[in-house]
């Protein structure tokens, strides 16, 4: 019986499988506007973007 | 079997699953100081000599905007116990129950480094490295040390919101020269009067959460004297770009006439005696207003032209 309820864990809400959903999908956006982001760096500044002036 | 179905320990109890919106980090990135900082930093982007790719110059104010928020997150983080003291701040995301400290922590930290990466790849050394030194300044310098142990806290730690022009300027020149010091200068005195002049009317949510602010340690009429004090300091500053060559008539009527209106303001705050704070409500709103325009006009006078034509070429 403890056992059983160890395995089934916490069980989240709506509002919190919401909020989770919500968060995954603004890490996701990020993670693929940095990807773009560096992208377009590389197209703009071309073999310059390996130097880096201080 | 994944860290939700065993249970996060924390202080003994299991932590409830986050609730914590998108929002709620937003709120965590302090916008509306951050949207000071970008415009800022913007004015310091433009009115710099020299060329940058626009995509460059996005990628720099976008770095800045990140790092600036980032250490609005870390400071939240750290002043979460006061936070939930002062009417202001009660409703932020940590003491609102919203965020976990440990989340704000991580956010802060994540951001700090990414900005501070991402700006000296992709950008200048130089710029990533005063991004790094006023994230650092604001977190450790003003929010761990100075804010909670002297009454002189705002006027070093202004310092850290006085830096975004000096990184705009550096993103483009890789250089440092003393016209963005001047930027520097002017928010650097306008910090005083400003933030002393809100700190009046919240006097007793300082008092409450224990922050040494200037009013509470020193008493109010000492207070109302230093405003009027940094801001005979600061009028001359705002003229200066204008009399040093920097800057065209436009900016120079701007300067001195708005400059006027803070010397009025502060002499009505000096005159001023509690429980009336009309005057400091006003000089904190002005003193809003008169950082605007004294970049804003600066900007268009000087930056501008430069700037447009650096975009189209």
């Amino acid at each position: 019986m403890n056992e059983q309820g160890d395995e089934k864990g916490i069980v989240l809400t709506e509002a919190q499988k919401r909020a989770r959903r919500s968060r995954s999908i603004a890490i996701a956006v990020s993670l693929v506007a940095l990807v773009v982001l560096f992208y377009v760096m590389t197209l703009v500044k071309g073999p310059m973007v390996l130097v880096r002036p201080i | 079997m994944s860290l939700i179905s065993e249970g996060a320990e924390f202080n003994g109890t299991i932590a409830e699953p986050s609730l914590a919106t998108v929002g709620d980090y937003l709120a965590l990135l302090k916008p509306r100081v951050m949207s000071l900082v970008v415009f800022t930093a913007l004015v310091g982007l433009a009115v710099a000599p020299g060329s940058i790719h626009p995509v460059t110059a996005f990628t720099a104010l976008l770095c800045i905007t990140v790092g600036a928020g980032a250490s609005g997150a870390l400071n939240m983080w750290f002043d979460a116990d006061i936070d939930q003291l002062m009417t202001r701040t009660a409703r932020r995301p940590i003491p609102g129950g919203r965020v976990q400290p440990g989340e704000a922590l991580a956010f802060g930290l994540t951001l700090s480094a990414f900005s501070v990466v991402v700006l000296g790849l992709l950008v200048n050394i130089l710029s990533a490295a005063l991004l790094a030194f006023t994230i650092f300044f604001y977190v450790v310098v003003y929010t761990m040390w100075l804010k909670r142990s002297t009454p002189q806290n705002i006027v070093i730690g202004g310092a850290a919101g006085a830096f975004p022009p000096m990184i705009g300027w550096a993103a483009v020149t890789g250089s440092m020269s003393f016209e963005p010091i001047l930027l520097f200068l002017i928010i650097f005195f306008w910090t005083p009067p400003h933030f002393w002049a809100l700190a009046i009317y919240r006097m007793d949510d300082f008092r409450r959460a224990g922050v040494p602010m200037l009013p509470v340690v020193k008493g109010e009429a000492t207070t109302r004297l230093q405003i009027l004090l940094y801001t005979l300091l600061l009028v001359p500053l705002g003229i200066a770009p204008y009399a040093l060559g920097y800057a065209g008539l436009l900016y120079a009527a701007v300067s001195v006439v708005t400059g006027l209106g803070m010397l009025i303001l502060a002499v009505q705050v000096y005159r001023e005696r509690l429980p009336s704070d009309q005057a400091c409500r006003h000089l904190f709103a002005f003193s809003i207003l008169y950082l605007f325009l004294l970049f804003a006009v600066l900007m268009v006078d000087r930056g501008w032209g430069g700037l447009m034509a650096r975009l189209a070429a």
